[in-house]
């Protein structure tokens, strides 16, 4: 499926844009995050990364639809 | 009263927001933003915020505080973009019936902001930037 992604912070830096498009196999949130990994590694030297979907913390389990808004969470440092 | 702003906040407007008759404590925190960061001199800080999903979480935080301590009105706002050392980041303003749940639920508050809104800052230094937070700390051994 086609996940259209914000990203944000570091993340942002990490990705190199600000919104993106990505092609992943499966429908999870867990398969978002693997094909992120595999495709950004920098990713994993971060303390956290949540996935918001739709403006919500998601599980990992969570089912994706294509219409869905996705974010990348790096560690917050509002305050 | 919730939002998030490029512009300089108007602290007195975040007080009045909560105003309420039978308010006997009313309380404020202000963030500001520090001049040095690990001993190193900060230039400027850049906050950005995920807009719709921040003020929702914000929203989240003080319907809670709002239920656990019988909040009578509460408001946060905070400031993104460039911003110079000594100028306000956040504030958090409540009130309750009594000054001691105004105590606790304005921390509460600032706590929970910290660790769930989307917002980042980056520090700017003389030579170097860097987003707070971002990675595992190193941990600097010293004698």
């Amino acid at each position: 499926m086609k996940c259209k992604i914000k990203t944000f912070g570091i993340a942002r830096d990490i990705l190199g844009n600000k919104e993106l498009i990505m092609e992943i196999t499966g429908n999870k949130v867990i398969d978002l995050r693997n094909e992120l990994s595999e495709k950004y590694p920098k990713l994993e030297s971060l303390k956290s990364l949540f996935i918001a979907v739709n403006q919500n913390y998601a599980e990992d389990h969570m089912e994706l639809k294509d219409s869905d808004e996705i974010a990348l969470i790096p560690p917050v440092s509002g305050g | 009263m919730i939002n998030i702003t490029e512009n300089p906040i108007e602290i007195i407007k975040v007080i009045d927001a909560v105003a309420a008759l039978g308010a006997g404590g009313l309380n404020v925190f202000i963030g500001n933003v520090r001049g040095t960061a690990n001993g190193k001199t900060v230039r400027w800080l850049e906050y950005e915020a995920y807009e719709g999903m921040a003020v929702a979480e914000i929203k989240k935080i003080l319907d809670a505080a709002t239920l656990r301590w019988g909040l009578l009105g509460c408001a946060v706002s905070h400031r993104v973009g460039t911003l110079k050392p000594g100028e306000t980041a956040v504030v958090v303003a409540v009130s309750a019936p009594h000054r001691k749940e105004s105590f606790e639920a304005c921390e509460y508050i600032i706590d929970q902001v910290k660790v769930k809104v989307p917002i980042w800052k980056k520090e700017v230094f003389e030579n170097g930037e860097e987003w707070v937070e971002a990675r595992p700390q190193m941990t600097i051994h010293s004698n």
